[in-house]
């Protein structure tokens, strides 16, 4: 039987307790029941921290089509997002997976849409991901835990427990998950053999296993901010903690008018797209 | 009484070479999607499930209906049902079996099945389904067993099985109640978005379950002397005759929710699997609305057929009509329930999805092995039945 990360960091936090763990162990921790974690697992301490992690996308920022394209590169070449394309270059469908990526308004915000409205408008291109829902319906209906929520907010997904069952696919009303039809491994941009690099600080997955953006956890546990928020133009993605209230995501969605992607399923979408944009904070 | 199933006609063991061939085929394929993935389907990132979840729902319901005969018999005391009742429970082991099969096949990651039970997750339906489908399959082995046991031996069933009889009632409702909140638990699925999702699951599945019972029984009185008896499956055509109203008249309710109260995305499912839609290619696609017109002329037809007593009664006639009836309901439910929930997608975009020939051919083979499992169960209570001929058995 493997085991798992957070089962090893369960018993290695319980072995420490009880003075199993040898070097990890020590007598303080108990006394203080302070430090329950072992030293060589506590937080790194550049880690960024929130008690609910969100974003605020202003869609006036992104005036060109690279820079959509470079967002979207920095979050799948960093991630090993396999890039399955036809022999015609186009995207292929049938295996695509993605966890950030450009759609329209109309296909974002269905139903918002009016007859009236220009195609300018309808066509207007939206950047989407996973919305890290305070509800997730996806995290509810994973019958293994595979997919679950951190204390700061993020919908995270474990792939080596994840059974490919693809329950969360149907239950996600925002369509931000992906399952790796084959061996992602085989996709054109990771396989060396088709000019393909993979990048050696990312796990790349299995197939039969559902993928889809974590907010860039890893990055943040080093203190780095997503690398969409990075490579996105200035201003373009802002991201922040909601709980705090000085913080700028917090003062924009305070202040100026902002909508989520299907509010009224309930989820709680940690998504907020900015109306109007401009100059702001 | 295992035995039983290892001797037989030169007929008994071609059929079983026939669907051993199927069997065979299915699970080369199966071989090949281990290896290469799911890619092998139709599926993609917005067709997610597909033709291997919906046998899986269209089975919950066969097996759950067994119990339309275990009620008549055990609460009601309705004894002409007491030969058929064990074709039913067999019917429900060997469709239970073809379940955990197609969920099996259709898992991503089938070496991890054990983090079901390793991580045991009751917020989820899905482990809630696995625990009533293994509980299901386990209820239905002892009381057939059981029951059949004592039939060969001349005595009536041990008192003990009793309390499992009664349990396998609320059980099979359970198995198929659940298998609907699968669906209509999840938000932004307008098509499996309703309350009456897990009410018409069980009349479906109290109509197509004994309407294949009746074609079961009957091929059974044709190739054996085990002879259910004519008045005993006229008794079962009414159950399904009066299960298919249900589920037409729920089914009927559907529309008019979806088109009286006039919202879009409650109608755009409906529009797709009966009229069609433009897709994201620009192209019409209207792939599966044959399917579902045949679907609702046959639902319409043999609901009639069923009514009127004077074709009910004709034997052929009956038969003709429990095969649409079948046909029907495993199109709307094996089909059309899962393609409507996930076209249009979230983003309003029409992705088809279409089965592939490996998709196909291991779905073939599940039903195939399925089938293996009825025709051993089968051969098995016939021959007991055969041996303890004319001797009635009060359970």
């Amino acid at each position: 039987m493997s085991m798992d990360r957070r089962d090893f960091l369960k018993v290695a936090g319980i072995s420490s307790i009880l003075g199993f763990g040898a070097t990890v162990a020590s007598a303080t921790n108990l006394i203080t029941g302070k430090q329950l974690l072992p030293p060589q697992v506590e937080m790194n301490k550049d880690a960024l921290r929130a008690k609910r992690w969100a974003m605020v996308v202003d869609m006036s920022k992104f005036k060109t089509d690279e820079d959509f394209q470079k967002t979207i590169t920095a979050c799948h070449t960093i991630h090993n997002v396999p890039d399955f394309r036809k022999p015609d270059g186009s995207v292929d469908k049938k295996f695509e997976v993605k966890w950030i990526w450009q759609t329209n308004y109309e296909k974002a915000f269905p139903g918002m849409e009016n007859q009236y409205q220009g195609e300018h408008l309808k066509d207007m291109p939206f950047m989407v991901l996973c919305n890290h829902c305070t509800n997730p319906a996806c995290v509810r209906v994973c019958p293994t835990k595979a997919t679950y929520k951190l204390p700061d907010g993020v919908t995270m997904q474990d792939m080596h427990r994840c059974i490919g069952c693809r329950f969360c696919m149907a239950a996600c009303p925002y369509g931000a998950r992906s399952f790796n039809w084959i061996d992602p491994r085989r996709a054109a941009n990771l396989d060396p053999a088709k000019g393909g690099k993979v990048n050696p600080e990312y796990p790349t997955r299995t197939k039969g296993v559902v993928e889809k953006c974590t907010f860039c956890t890893e990055r943040l546990a080093v203190g780095k901010i997503p690398a969409c928020v990075e490579a996105a133009p200035q201003g373009a993605l802002l991201f922040g903690d909601l709980e705090d209230p000085n913080s700028e995501i917090r003062k924009i969605i305070g202040e100026k008018l902002t909508i989520r992607r299907k509010p009224e399923l309930g989820t709680g979408p940690a998504i907020y797209y900015l109306i109007g944009g401009g100059e702001h904070a | 009484m295992l035995e039983k199933a290892l001797e037989g006609s030169k007929k008994y063991w071609a059929w079983v070479f026939f669907l051993g061939i199927f069997a065979l085929t299915g699970t080369y394929w199966y071989i090949r999607q281990f290896n290469e993935g799911l890619g092998l389907t139709g599926l993609h990132r917005d067709v997610s499930w597909g033709l291997y979840i919906g046998q899986f729902t269209f089975l919950v319901g066969v097996a759950a209906s067994a119990v339309m005969l275990v009620i008549p018999y055990y609460l009601h005391d309705f004894k002409k049902f007491g030969k058929i009742v064990i074709l039913g429970e067999f019917l429900a082991i060997s469709a239970v079996t073809m379940c955990i099969l197609f969920i099996f096949v259709d898992m991503g990651q089938p070496m991890r099945i054990m983090n079901v039970i390793l991580h045991p997750t009751p917020g989820s339906v899905m482990f809630w389904d696995s625990v009533v489908l293994s509980g299901y399959l386990f209820i239905n082995l002892l009381v057939g067993w059981v029951t059949l046991s004592s039939d060969r031996k001349g005595v009536p069933p041990p008192k003990w099985i009793k309390p499992w009889i009664y349990l396998s009632i609320p059980w099979a409702i359970s198995i198929h109640t659940v298998t609907a909140f699968l669906y209509s638990g999840v938000p932004g699925r307008h098509f499996w978005l309703t309350a009456v999702m897990a009410a018409r699951f069980l009349a479906s599945a109290f109509a197509g379950g004994p309407a294949l019972l009746i074609i079961l029984a009957l091929i059974v009185r044709k190739v054996s002397k085990f002879d259910a008896g004519k008045d005993v499956i006229q008794a079962v055509s009414r159950i399904v005759a009066y299960a298919m109203f249900a589920n037409v008249f729920l089914l009927g309710l559907e529309f008019f929710t979806a088109f009286y109260s006039g919202i879009p995305g409650h109608q755009h499912p409906f529009v797709y699997l009966y009229k069609g839609m433009i897709g994201i290619d620009g192209q019409m696609h209207a792939e599966i609305v044959p399917l579902m017109w045949t679907s609702s002329v046959f639902a319409a037809i043999s609901l009639v057929m069923l009514w009127v007593p004077a074709i009910r009664r004709k034997e052929g006639l009956l038969v003709l009509a429990c095969i649409m009836l079948f046909v029907s309901l495993w199109i709307d439910k094996g089909f059309g329930l899962i393609i409507g929930g996930f076209v249009p997608n979230p983003f309003e975009e029409v992705n088809p999805y279409l089965p592939t020939y490996p998709e196909t051919m291991i779905t073939i083979g599940v039903w195939a092995v399925g089938f293996l499992v009825l025709t051993f169960l089968y051969k098995i209570a016939i021959t007991v039945r055969e041996q303890t001929a004319g001797v009635e058995i009060e359970h």
